[in-house]
């Protein structure tokens, strides 16, 4: 019995509670993830990637980078988390765990929370774990990196939580990469400009508590609707069967 | 009430009643967009501040006003496709986002001539500007969405959920589009926004923005009688008035 | 009337080309889209009429011979 069925199996036969089936359905989405490293390590490379192109692309000087660094690295870290959400939903997909977990007793909505926060833990977190690298590299001052780490700490699961609607409506169509990168990035607008302004603030000098509670604010938001919305969303991509 | 509800939902009765309506819609609204066109080219006054430029304001507006409409409107019926399930609701959806697409275009167009002789530049990061681009990618996503699902059925829950989620964000992307535009450069000039417009300039707008809407109320009758006859060419009603000359 | 002559109507002082520009693009769209959509809406109507006759022609041979089975397709309206 593999991992799939097994959980289906678990979830199904006994009756589980709905924190114990959003346990499960987490560990096993790490445990998969640990299996396939590359696929971890990927994204990761891209940030890096990308942040490199723009000292090459538009300029090494320090004033530039000092004053840029921190939209690029978040422009960095946005299309990177785009890159990753094919993978949230895909595999299931493909093997057919997806239907299993549509037809559990436990509300889909939790159960798509805990695949997201599974995501963004492998994805979203890494970032921000590696932003202040990259944040010196683009030369930010101490406080920028502390802010900017802040803001992608708070905004990377938006990222990962609006993309899950993106990812479950294009679940199984062709050109489903480029397709979702153009229903996505609209939404993604109001997370970058706070995550950037917020760190231009700082830069400034100012008081950015209220920024971050704002920020703070989408996350709220986020996290109480966008599960349904991905949950519908899903239910529609299986029925196309 | 239920019984009217229903009667709304119905294709065939839709198509009854558009097809009366329809000559009336697009007679009164070329005959109100020209007069409002030509009552703003030719005989308003010319604005102290702007000279003449302003007087691309009678189409700016109005599309703009109707681009922001139409995402509202599709939005209202995406809800219905999701509660309901009304089969009219997703035809509008499906019929109306081009519509959307070439108003939004022509609202950044005409803006960004505009500002060309007002700024001294074709396009300026303008909030109001930016968020109307930004509301050109919703409906380009909203389009691309629905062209790549073929099933018909989910391809319009589908689209209803993005559109519903579109209009969820579009205040907190006009909030954050403002806040970021005042971070970067402190507004300057405004490009419709005056104390007081007088009569001569806001009647004619008013007459050009009623026009756009007649015209986009046929225009929406049209492409959703498109959409039935394609998705009801089965039923027995789509033959009869087909084979009988009716449509 | 704003202006004093035609030709000062045409320049507008200057901004003549982005006025008119503005208004031309603005109709030749909007002409394409309701000419497009009339079209679409045409072709539509027309593909429906040239398969209900294809549709009536095939029930016709398959009905000729009485004794046969007609294996024409029975509409059921769903509105």
């Amino acid at each position: 019995m593999n991992a799939e069925t097994r959980l289906a199996a678990q979830l199904a036969s006994s009756r589980v509670g709905a924190l114990a089936a959003m346990k499960g359905v987490f560990a096993r989405d790490m445990k998969v993830a640990f299996r396939q490293r590359q696929d971890l390590l990927n994204p990761l490379l891209f940030f890096i990637m990308v942040v490199t192109l723009f000292p090459l692309g538009v300029s090494p000087e320090v004033s530039f980078l000092s004053q840029a660094g921190a939209g690029i690295l978040w422009v960095a870290a946005l299309l990177s988390v785009l890159l990753s959400l094919d993978h949230l939903f895909r595999h299931d997909f493909d093997d057919g765990t997806l239907e299993q977990l549509v037809l559990q007793p436990q509300p889909l909505f939790l159960l798509i929370l805990a695949k997201t926060t599974a995501h963004w833990m492998l994805t979203g977190l890494p970032l921000v774990i590696l932003a202040p690298v990259l944040g010196v590299m683009v030369h930010l001052d101490g406080n920028s990196i502390a802010v900017l780490c802040l803001t992608l700490l708070i905004g990377t699961p938006v990222l990962s939580l609006i993309g899950a609607i993106g990812a479950a409506l294009t679940l199984g169509l062709r050109s489903a990469g480029v397709l979702l990168s153009l229903l996505i990035i609209p939404l993604y607008i109001p997370v970058l400009i706070f995550g950037t302004g917020t760190v231009a603030a700082a830069a400034e000098g100012a008081s950015v508590g209220a920024y971050l509670a704002l920020m703070g604010a989408f996350l709220v938001l986020a996290l109480t609707l966008a599960p349904f919305a991905a949950a519908a969303a899903l239910k529609i991509s299986l029925s196309n069967g | 009430m239920w019984q009217i509800f229903h009667k709304l939902g119905s294709p065939k009765w839709f198509f009854g009643i558009s097809t009366r309506f329809m000559p009336w819609l697009l007679a009164g609204g070329v005959l109100l967009l020209m007069a409002g066109v030509v009552w703003g080219l030719a005989f308003a006054p010319k604005d102290y501040l702007q000279g003449n430029s302003y007087r691309i304001i009678f189409i700016h507006v109005p599309t703009a006003f109707m681009a922001q409409s139409v995402y509202i409107m599709m939005a209202s019926a995406a809800l219905v496709t999701l509660v309901w399930r009304m089969k009219l609701a997703d035809v509008f959806v499906k019929a109306v986002a081009p519509v959307g697409l070439v108003l939004t275009f022509l609202a950044l167009f005409t803006g960004s001539v505009w500002g060309k002789p007002t700024w001294g530049t074709w396009w300026i990061w303008d909030a109001r500007l930016t968020s109307m681009l930004i509301l050109l990618f919703l409906y380009g996503g909203v389009i691309a969405l629905d062209r790549a699902i073929n099933d018909e059925k989910s391809a319009a829950r589908a689209v209803a959920v993005l559109v519903v989620v579109g209009v969820v964000n579009i205040p907190i992307i006009k909030y954050s589009v403002d806040w970021w535009n005042t971070l970067h450069q402190p507004a300057t000039f405004k490009l419709t926004e005056k104390p007081s417009m007088p009569a001569e300039m806001w009647v004619p707008l008013l007459l050009s923005v009623l026009g756009l809407y007649l015209i986009f109320g046929w225009l929406a009758c049209v492409r959703m009688q498109t959409e039935i006859l394609s998705r009801e060419q089965r039923t027995r009603w789509v033959k009869e008035f087909v084979l009988k000359g009716r449509v | 009337m704003a202006f004093d002559s035609f030709s000062a109507f045409i320049a507008m002082e200057g901004h003549g080309p982005y006025v008119w520009a503005c208004y031309a693009v603005f109709f030749v769209l909007m002409a394409v889209l309701m000419a497009g959509s009339l079209r679409s809406r045409k072709a539509m109507v027309e593909s429906c009429r040239r398969g209900y006759e294809f549709q009536a022609d095939k029930s016709k041979v398959a009905s000729a011979p009485a004794s046969s089975a007609s294996f024409a397709r029975v509409n059921v309206s769903q509105d």
